[in-house]
């Protein structure tokens, strides 16, 4: 029986070396005249054990982690011998078992590391397709009400009701309509959308498909950002085996509808990830805000209407339509139904993507899951949400995982990125760096957000240099009002989240310099 | 640099692989990106031309975008990254110790035309900082050792 041998394709595991060990593995089966195959898997999103190799048993598989080239030959070696050696030191044994894996909830993400992304067999294997299937034999209402009744929100950080959406585009008349994915995941701390299009890429796919028929929309688009090369190519490669499979195309399988979609590249604008720019960008201009109303459901690519949805709130609709919008609104807590991707980055010891229904504690995530900090010494700060999130202190680490709980606190949720920095960190850097960012990236429509960005970093500096340090963070405050309510959009509106939780939670750092040093 | 008529050669089939999809100036200047490596300003009229546009619509998307570089990038191109998960594990001592090495600034070619250092907004691995792409190879994990590996890699 040929040996399967699955090695990471993902990024991640990339950038830790999984292309030399699939090398190694290539050499060491040759060598050996193996009967073996390598499968070039997604990330199971552990990724302090990255580059993990699994090798499928008659029990099932067995991880082994993390993998350097030179350890191919042993692993290889241990798995022949069938017992009688001592255990391998890198064998992680079923990792199905492993405590982080096992205590998540995995539905979006349920396939992710496990099958071969690019195998319409293995995807089927393992469930997919059955939501799809399911939609076909409804009415395109019926498929938007379960999509409402499931209480998925929007999972890029808006947190808008998926359904209400695509009823809007569903109501709304059009000679042409379409569905645009948006995987323009520029947040720092985020991964979930390129895990998910570099491991299971299908389902997106499915969940686009299902979106089109509900809506009536024949064309969609993956807005990709330039930035993940390897995803791209992962999806490209998907969406040519689905057209071959009949699942893309003119009769999606062999149903009525008709439905393609083509992966866009954008060119490192982080403002393009806001809904409206990405529409400006994808119609090839300047990625600049438009204001709203109209709405991009009535008026969205190319004036037409169009829905416009996250990376992971398309991905988790194949399993709504799969398994009903009860089972999925069972988990969760509040008006945040279902399970989210919280990623785990930064100065973390155990850094990775953990599912989970909503409703965990910040300290249950950053402390129990990712293990305190990679460095070792105590957690000092987390920064919730990407650069427009807010910086959460210790204190705050009983504020539950949920959409209202985080705005409670003056912060967001966002994409679920959490950025862990430890004891070393100076808050007055990062309000800098909040403020450093927007400026960089504005769109400069809106006076707020171009000008009080710029001013932002001025007075910062000003005040790091304790020139007249009260009245500058009078200065910041007021600007920070500004942004917050005069922007048109999240850039601008939402940089005062990491500035003012950085003064508010951490006001020593924004001390004059004198009464700074000698605290030290 | 190469001469006005092999920049219109190579774009050619760019424009004509892409100007009758919808929103096609995107994908164009894209292939155009990873064909020269930047967007010389002679190709500017050609698509302008081709896709009915001004010039200056043209040239207000290529300055747009912070991937389109209006020059010929070194023999490599190093993309740092410099956002707040590779922050949080000191990717700000690595930039530091990378420009030093290289001699150059963010933004900056090395006088020997051998590098490009530029700075990266996430490469979405950030569970694995602090983390640089290196002509299109992802890099995570960067310490001491790696950046000296860089380093002499981009000079051989």
């Amino acid at each position: 029986m040929t040996l399967k041998i699955y090695i990471p394709r993902d990024s991640g595991a990339i950038a830790l070396g999984a292309n030399e060990v699939a090398r190694a593995l290539k050499a060491e089966i040759a060598a050996r005249g193996l009967d073996a195959r390598i499968i070039r898997n997604g990330s199971r999103g552990l990724y302090w054990l990255e580059p993990m190799m699994e090798l499928e048993t008659p029990a099932g598989r067995v991880a082994f982690g993390p993998v350097k080239p030179s350890d191919v030959p042993s692993i290889l070696e241990h798995h022949l011998s069938s017992g009688g050696l001592p255990p391998h030191s890198l064998d992680l044994g079923r990792p199905e078992e492993l405590p982080y894996l096992a205590r998540q909830t995995r539905l979006t993400f349920a396939r992710c590391g496990v099958i071969d992304p690019v195998s319409l067999e293995d995807y089927e294997a393992h469930g997919g397709l059955r939501g799809l299937r399911n939609a076909l034999a409804m009415t395109p209402e019926q498929i938007v009400a379960e999509v409402t009744e499931s209480g998925l929100r929007g999972r890029g950080g808006a947190g808008f009701p998926t359904g209400i959406k695509w009823k809007t585009v569903l109501e709304a008349a059009g000679p042409q309509k379409y569905i645009v994915c948006n995987a323009d995941e520029g947040d720092s701390g985020t991964f979930a959308d390129r895990m998910i299009m570099e491991g299971d890429p299908f389902v997106l796919i499915e969940g686009m498909i299902i979106a089109g028929i509900a809506v009536g929309a024949t064309k969609g688009y993956i807005y990709l950002r330039s930035e993940y090369p390897h995803a791209e190519v992962t999806l490209n490669e998907a969406i040519g085996v689905a057209r071959k499979a009949g699942l893309l195309g003119p009769s999606v399988l062999g149903s009525r509808y008709a439905f393609d979609l083509q992966v866009r590249m954008g060119a490192g604008a982080y403002v393009c990830g806001e809904e409206t720019a990405l529409l400006d960008s994808l119609e090839g201009k300047r990625g600049m805000v438009r204001a709203k109303p109209p709405l991009p459901a009535h008026v969205g690519f190319l004036g037409r209407p169009t829905v416009i949805n996250n990376v992971i709130s398309l991905a988790s609709v194949p399993i709504i339509l799969d398994r009903g919008a009860a089972f999925y609104r069972d988990f969760g807590m509040g008006r945040s139904r279902g399970t989210i991707p919280i990623q785990l980055a930064g100065n973390v010891k155990y850094g990775g993507l953990f599912e989970a229904a909503f409703g965990l504690t910040l300290g249950e995530i950053v402390d129990g899951i990712g293990g305190g900090t990679a460095s070792g010494r105590p957690v000092r700060a987390v920064q919730v949400g990407g650069p427009l999130g807010a910086y959460f202190p210790r204190e705050l680490f009983d504020t539950p995982f949920d959409y209202e709980a985080f705005a409670a606190k003056d912060g967001l949720i966002g994409h679920a990125g959490i950025v862990v920095f430890d004891d070393t960190v100076d808050m007055l850097k990062q309000a800098r760096f909040a403020m450093e960012f927007c400026a960089v990236e504005s769109c400069g429509k809106c006076t707020p957000c171009r000008i009080g960005s710029t001013r932002g970093v001025e007075v910062l500096d000003r005040l790091a240099q304790s020139i007249e340090p009260e009245r500058q963070l009078e200065i910041v405050k007021d600007l920070c009002n500004t942004m917050k309510f005069g922007s048109l959009c999240a850039l601008g509106g939402f940089t005062p989240y990491p500035v003012m939780s950085a003064i508010t939670h951490f006001p020593e750092d924004f001390r004059p310099a004198p009464v700074r040093q000698a605290a030290e | 640099m190469p001469a006005n008529t092999e920049i219109i050669a190579s774009v050619t089939p760019i424009i004509e692989r892409w100007k009758d999809e919808e929103g096609p100036l995107l994908p164009i200047l894209n292939g155009i990106l990873r064909e020269l490596g930047y967007v010389p300003r002679e190709a500017i009229p050609v698509i302008a031309d081709a896709l009915n546009l001004t010039r200056a619509d043209v040239y207000g998307v290529v300055s747009f975008y912070h991937d389109y570089r209006q020059e010929p990038p070194g023999r490599h191109v190093l993309k740092l990254c410099r956002a707040e998960a590779c922050q949080a594990l000191g990717g700000e001592a690595v930039a530091e110790k990378l420009q030093k090495l290289l001699g150059v600034r963010f933004g900056e070619t090395s006088i020997d035309g051998s590098v490009t250092l530029e700075p990266v907004y996430c490469l979405g691995l950030c569970a694995c900082g602090p983390s640089a792409m290196l002509d299109g190879e992802v890099i995570g994990r960067l310490d001491d050792d790696k950046v000296a590996e860089i380093a002499a890699e981009v000079r051989s």
